[in-house]
């Protein structure tokens, strides 16, 4: 059904850190090798070692050159996948109820036996989170790794989305947005976490935390240095400098 | 958007087929065709073929066609759902009210029923298609109050022009209909333009920095593409035309689509037997060129929000 549900009971998403992502892909890449196996499977690639690879990929990276008014310019890496949105545009719009918002996550699927590949949703979405399989002649989309952050036959610390488990520098984090004393809730509050284009009103569960504000080296000039040793003790070092030296 | 050729001849065609279907309605609800019921089933029949043949090719894009009876499910939530239920729906008076064309007269309370009710549902679906594009908050160039009514005046317009044709061509009276065909076609175009003049100014309020959530005076610029090569977003949502041709492409729409059938309805005032047939045969086609052309713009002059992560 493609009515959303009016509330659900966790907000599972990600909070991903932009002072910290390094633009490795090791994400995309891990996502891509998880999810080629699992609910959404295959993650079908045409023509991958020829002239024109193309793909379907839950998650990419976006490197920015971002310059501020006053010239100074820095680099964003910038990841990007489903938002896991509570009010989705992509599930409404579609026709068949393939596409629907899970009442007890918040997880949003597409159930590939009953879509009909009319690519609606992919429209809706002003991310560009979902890609449609030319192969499979059917929508996908991140599915949070829903198969890997529920299976009791991983180990615990295992059971979070392949992007997260994989992601070096720890920019991206994974819990429930719903719950106000949760670790990714808190990290939210305390770093201003925000919402891509809020102006399209999809209340996305995922988060991003800003860049950090890089210190003006002209609001703290370096320290001027001063000699280690003074007066008698100076005359003494230079005079053994200076016999040394000969 | 990539503008799809399916997609194109499904609105155009079906557009036209509904606009038609509606004018025989409403005539025939309101007694106001020629007693001619050759004429009106032809024209009927014509009507239902450009709706059946649009909807036909609106399936070929679909990657699972034959789960294509799927989308009748969703109408609470989904405009595609509510179009398709409409369309379907629609057929029940369209063939009871051409079966009246056949089997009684016209004037009769059935036909005249059937036909208010065929006009509704006409209305409604092209209703229903228009906001497909007008529900999409991110795509600012459909996401407008001029979808709708570019949607539905066209339609009225293009079937009006198939209506006069039949009518000539079966020897009726030409009447009043060049002059609703006139106003129809100067009230379409007034609405496209204000719908052009809408789209050039505006993107929606999204932008780049809301995109990716900086401070809004800043410069951004793409360095790094996630992927080498092209991917199914750009392909679908990244399709762009250059303003120029783009501005070449509404002047054809605009002399082919709107002036060039008012011209030559004008002509269909004097009744010059042959010559007037042309004339109409050939407004329909330069109508059908011109609005192929401003619905392959609307596409292609549409801007996705995504297409702001690739520039």
């Amino acid at each position: 059904m493609t009515m959303l549900p009016a509330s659900t009971r966790k907000k599972l998403g990600l909070v991903i850190d932009l002072d910290i992502c390094v633009g490795c892909h090791a994400c995309a890449t891990s996502c891509k090798e998880w999810n080629t196996g699992g609910y959404s499977a295959p993650l079908t690639d045409t023509d991958p070692y020829g002239e024109n690879p193309s793909g379907v990929w839950f998650n990419r990276v976006h490197s920015f050159e971002v310059s501020a008014e006053d010239g100074s310019s820095r680099t964003i890496n910038f990841p990007k996948s489903c938002l896991h949105c509570e009010d989705a545009p992509c599930v409404t719009v579609c026709p068949t109820g393939a596409s629907f918002k899970r009442e007890e996550d918040g997880i949003v699927l597409v159930n590939p036996d009953t879509c009909i590949g009319c690519k609606l949703c992919s429209w809706a979405c002003p991310y560009g989170a979902r890609e449609y399989d030319t192969d499979d002649g059917v929508m996908k989309k991140c599915t949070l790794c829903v198969d890997k952050i529920y299976n009791e036959d991983l180990p615990a610390e295992s059971r979070v989305p392949a992007c997260v488990g994989a992601c070096p520098t720890g920019a991206r984090s994974f819990g429930d947005l719903g719950d106000p004393n949760s670790g990714v809730s808190r990290v939210v509050a305390a770093r201003n976490g925000f919402d891509l284009m809020p102006e399209q009103a999809c209340k996305p569960v995922n988060k991003y935390l800003p860049v950090r504000k890089r210190i003006n080296p002209a609001a703290t000039p370096p320290r001027e240095l001063k000699p280690a040793v003074n007066g008698v003790g100076e005359a003494l070092l230079k005079w053994i400098d200076k016999t040394l030296s000969r | 958007m990539h503008p799809a050729f399916s997609v194109i001849f499904f609105t155009t065609a079906s557009g036209a087929g509904y606009g038609l279907l509606a004018l025989l309605g409403l005539g025939t609800l309101f007694n106001w065709l020629p007693r001619d019921n050759t004429m009106i089933a032809a024209a009927g029949v014509t009507a239902l073929a450009l709706i059946t043949a649009g909807l036909l090719s609106s399936t070929f894009h679909l990657g699972h066609p034959e789960r294509a009876w799927r989308a009748l499910t969703q109408w609470r939530s989904s405009w595609l759902s509510r179009e398709g239920v409409m369309a379907l729906l629609t057929y029940v008076p369209a063939v009871v009210f051409l079966g009246t064309c056949f089997l009684a007269d016209m004037t009769s309370p059935l036909a005249r029923i059937a036909g208010a009710m065929s006009a509704l549902g006409a209305i409604i679906t092209v209703f229903t298609t228009a906001m497909i594009y007008g529900s999409l908050r991110s795509i600012a160039a459909w996401h407008n109050v001029w979808v709708p009514p570019v949607y539905l005046i066209l339609a009225a317009a293009s079937g009006m022009l198939l209506l006069n044709t039949f009518v000539v061509w079966f020897g009726g009276p030409a009447g009043a209909y060049p002059l609703v065909s006139i106003a129809l076609f100067v009230a379409a175009f007034a609405v496209k333009l204000a719908y052009w003049r809408h789209i050039d100014h505006g993107n929606g309020g999204t932008t780049v920095t809301t995109a990716i959530g900086v401070d809004r005076n800043s410069r951004v610029k793409l360095t790094q593409a996630p992927h080498s090569q092209e991917n199914y977003l750009q392909q679908e949502m990244g399709f762009r035309i250059a303003r120029r041709h783009a501005r070449k492409l509404r002047q054809i729409a605009i002399a082919t689509g709107f002036l060039v059938p008012i011209v030559l309805s004008v002509t269909l005032f004097f009744d010059a037997g042959l010559a007037t047939r042309v004339a109409t045969v050939l407004a329909v086609i330069s109508t059908a060129v011109g609005l192929l052309i401003e619905r392959w713009l609307f596409f292609a002059e549409a801007k996705h929000t995504v297409s702001l992560y690739y520039s």
